[in-house]
């Protein structure tokens, strides 16, 4: 694929991740930030929130396994969930751990559980989706373009 | 003599008193049997007979009586001797009976008088009856008549229509012959007749007050029995035969000044007026119980008409009074005005008259000072500019408050931004003081609204006067200016009871105080400062420069808010503390962001970057931490990060200028870090700025982070401008916290 044809795909891609909500404003904050002291903020930044949310989310699985449920931990770690996704830009996935929240501040085992699926769910879908866009930029920088803004 | 058992009677029966005998025993037996019949005849007619089976005994009694009678009647002759049986058997009978009789009357006989004594008592009490009607009778009538009495007297509010239709009614219902009315005279000394009914315009009698007789009828309240000689009722032609009776009666006069409020006026001072009534001569009439009381409820009425009729004539009175003066007042005011607009009509022309060489002045010589001059010239040059500029700020002054005066001043009311304007004055206030070396803070409240209603232009200038003099009067220490949303229990100051603040969903008062710690004022030349051109001795000795009205506009300005504005010092050296408040809308809600943002300082202003800048981040969140760490490393910053408290205390020292942290992580306490740190620096200066990053936009975070002391509250997600403008203001400062 040439050049331009891989830039507007990337382009569109990335449009098409805002309109679907997957990522907010954050996201390019943070893009903004990258610079030439700093080339790969933005994927260092997103893989830690990879690393982070599959070890909080199966702390919350094991901890929603319980007999006796500490909702105290669930919600400390749901908080941290959302504090990512924010600072990321995951809209979708931080507008899930709000619901988790709440439910967790209902101790509403059902609704824990449901919106544990649903944040499951949502992340790896982000995940998917961050990665697609990744390599359509890796992609356009060994093609030799540059990434568009 | 035969065998017969004939009884031979007595007397022989040709015997002339046997004959009369013998009538006599007919009749009365005739009349016993006939009283029976007349009972029962009279009995059955009479309903109600209490005693019937007396009169059955009675009549047996009567019966057998004439029974006995009768038979004797065969007595006279020669008689068998049944004949003398049935007759001794009658009379036996008869005795029987007749006892009975004798001693069933004992019992009877005081029945029957009662009777007779209840039946007296019943007339008696009819009697009585009859009476009380006919007088109660005469008491209706009497009452009829006040009551129109009363309807004709009070349906006019004419004294003299009054007092003519008492008279003239009196004498129709009593039918007199003369009714007259005598009144006190201006002195009090005399009593003057002044209506009467038959004479038409009754010449001047008058009659000294001080007579017994009129003492009698004034020291009482009911109608008097004068006599028909005594100088008051001597007023008709002398002669005929009898005079008639003659009854007087006081008619109480009510003055206005009596009338209190709480207690009916006293009987003691009052003025009397005689009514005099004379009933027809050579009628025989007397006067009746009843007729007296007529007269005296009469007397009364007209009392109470006459004092209606004396407080209309008073309240007609005043207000001619009323009249007259509102006429004055009007023209007063219209002079008055004319004298406004003549003196303003002198000032504008004045004003402009005298700004006009001012300009030139001012303006040629900083055109001057320009130029290529001698140190000397450059002095003179300098002086000459001062003075001048001194001038203009005078007639400016001078044309504003005498403009502030009259009212003509209105205010501008708009919306603008009440931080900037803070922010303005501290500019402008700056230079100044850092020549002085005092230091200035100004400290904003969290709940102070951003945008406000007002006149922006005067709010600036009252606060830039009243900073002034703060810094001009201070001649070592710090200034702080705080600024706070008036809350209802401080509205009410203890100094200043006359002011009522309300506090509406429109309107909030902000509460500017800014405090000193200079040379102070005495107590009793606070109030000075306020009037114009009054300057205390302190005050002058402290090189002010200025030329007194300074204050004096400040409180008109603060007034035509609806606010106060007052100084408060603790004494001579002990600095002095200006507080005003000021009422100011709060404006409609734009489309704002749901995070309203920070004034943005133009980007070609400030600093885009913070080089070497030393900052620390604490955030337990990793993603968030390195995020907050790439904004600032894009500003230049030198970043440490730490994510604990406990390595933010070993961290933390004097060469960080900034620490920023997250305070929304449950289970860490920020705000102990806060504390600690604050604790560890104790120079102010040397503390770095603290700041917290939250998530939560509840006012109980924001009010947590200000009570430990912390600098400043940021609200999460920060985007790089706000984190640059954030630093900008923090550096500014040093303090910030986000509306939220």
């Amino acid at each position: 694929m040439d050049l331009v044809q891989l830039q507007r795909q990337f382009v569109d891609y990335r449009t098409s991740l805002y309109h679907e909500g997957f990522l907010d404003e954050q996201f390019t904050q943070l893009q903004e930030l990258q610079d030439e002291n700093n080339p790969d903020f933005v994927v260092e930044v997103v893989s830690l929130f990879f690393e982070d949310s599959e070890r909080l989310l199966n702390e919350l699985a094991r901890a929603l396994e319980q007999q006796s449920i500490d909702y105290k931990r669930i919600d400390a770690h749901v908080h941290q969930l959302k504090g990512s996704s924010s600072s990321i830009g995951a809209q979708r996935v931080q507008k899930v751990c709000i619901a988790f929240r709440n439910y967790c501040e209902e101790q509403n085992v059902e609704g824990c559980l449901k919106c544990l699926q649903q944040v499951r769910h949502e992340y790896s879908l982000v995940k998917t989706k961050l990665e697609s866009l990744f390599q359509l930029e890796q992609q356009i920088l060994t093609a030799g373009g540059s990434i568009p803004m | 003599m035969d065998s017969c058992n004939c009884i031979e009677p007595q007397w022989p029966p040709d015997d002339l008193l046997m004959k009369y005998q013998y009538i006599s025993d007919f009749f009365i037996a005739l009349a016993y049997f006939s009283i029976p019949l007349e009972l029962i005849y009279f009995v059955k007619k009479s309903a109600v007979f209490p005693y019937r089976w007396v009169l059955v005994q009675f009549g047996a009694f009567i019966v057998l009586c004439g029974a006995t009678h009768l038979i004797n009647l065969w007595t006279f002759t020669m008689h068998t001797r049944t004949v003398a049986m049935v007759m001794t058997t009658a009379k036996v009978f008869t005795a029987v009976v007749s006892c009975a009789t004798a001693l069933m009357l004992v019992h009877i006989i005081p029945d029957l008088l009662s009777v007779k004594t209840r039946e007296l008592f019943l007339k008696n009490k009819a009697a009585e009856l009859d009476r009380e009607m006919g007088l109660i009778r005469t008491q209706e009538e009497t009452g009829r008549h006040v009551r129109m009495l009363t309807h004709e007297i009070r349906s006019t509010l004419d004294r003299h229509t009054i007092l003519k239709t008492t008279l003239v009614e009196l004498g129709r219902t009593l039918a007199l012959e003369e009714c007259a009315l005598w009144m006190p005279t201006r002195t009090g000394l005399e009593l003057q007749l002044s209506y009467t009914l038959r004479q038409q315009n009754p010449v001047g009698y008058t009659v000294p007050i001080h007579l017994p007789v009129i003492n009698q009828v004034f020291s009482s309240s009911h109608a008097v029995k004068i006599s028909p000689n005594c100088p008051v009722a001597r007023i008709r032609p002398a002669g005929k035969y009898m005079p008639g009776e003659v009854v007087a009666v006081r008619v109480p006069l009510l003055h206005l000044s009596n009338f209190q409020i709480n207690d009916w006026p006293e009987l003691s001072t009052k003025r009397y007026a005689l009514m005099v009534l004379m009933l027809p001569s050579d009628s025989a009439r007397q006067w009746h119980v009843h007729e007296l009381e007529l007269v005296e409820v009469v007397a009364d009425q007209v009392a109470v008409a006459l004092s209606h009729a004396a407080i209309l004539e008073e309240s007609m009175r005043a207000r001619d009074l009323l009249m007259e003066q509102n006429v004055a007042l009007d023209l007063a005011r219209r002079e008055a005005e004319t004298a406004i607009r003549a003196r303003n009509d002198f000032l504008a022309v004045m004003n402009h008259e005298m700004r006009t060489p001012m300009h030139a002045i001012i303006a040629l010589s900083s055109l001057l000072q320009e130029t290529e001059l001698t140190p000397e010239q450059r002095l003179m040059v300098e002086t000459i500019l001062k003075s001048s500029n001194l001038l203009s700020t005078l007639i400016n002054d001078v044309l504003d408050l005498s403009r502030l005066e009259d009212g003509s001043l209105q205010l501008d009311l708009g919306t603008f931004n009440l931080f900037a304007v803070f922010r303005e004055v501290l500019n402008l206030i700056k230079p100044i003081a850092s020549v002085k070396k005092l230091h200035v803070s100004l400290n904003l409240a969290p709940d102070l609204p951003e945008y406000a209603i007002g006149d922006e232009k005067h709010l600036m200038q009252t606060i830039l006067n009243v900073v002034g003099n703060a810094v001009k009067f201070s001649k070592e220490g710090s200034i702080s200016i705080t600024a706070i949303v008036a809350k209802s229990e401080l509205l009410r100051d203890s100094r200043t009871p006359e002011f009522f603040p309300v506090p509406s969903d429109n309107h909030f008062y902000l509460r500017v105080q800014v405090k000193e710690s200079g040379v102070g004022i005495s107590p009793q030349d606070i109030p000075k400062l306020f009037t114009k051109f009054a300057q205390t001795q302190s005050m002058a000795t402290r090189n002010s420069g200025g030329s007194g009205l300074g204050l004096a506009i400040c409180k008109r300005f603060v007034n035509l808010m609806e606010g106060h504005i007052w100084i408060e010092s603790d004494g001579l050296g002990k600095g002095c503390t200006a507080i005003f408040m000021v009422k100011l809308g709060i404006p409609e809600r734009l489309n704002e962001p749901k995070l309203p943002l920070m004034p943005k300082v133009p980007t070609n202003h400030g600093p885009t970057a913070f080089p070497g800048l030393k900052v620390l981040v604490m955030d337990e969140n990793g993603v968030s931490r390195m995020v907050t760490k790439g904004l600032l490393v894009h500003l230049g910053c030198d970043v440490t990060m730490v994510s604990s408290s406990e390595e933010c205390l070993h961290v933390v020292s004097h060469e960080h200028k900034v620490v920023f942290m997250d305070v929304c992580v449950p289970g860490m306490d920020g705000y102990e870090v806060a504390i600690r740190i604050n604790e560890k620096f104790t120079k102010r200066h040397e503390r770095p700025i603290i700041v917290a990053l939250t998530g939560n936009t509840d006012k109980v975070t924001k009010e947590n982070c200000m009570r430990v002391g912390m600098d400043g509250v940021i609200l999460k997600p920060v985007s790089l401008d706000k984190m640059r403008s954030v630093l900008t203001d923090l550096l500014e400062h040093r303090v910030l916290f986000e509306a939220i």
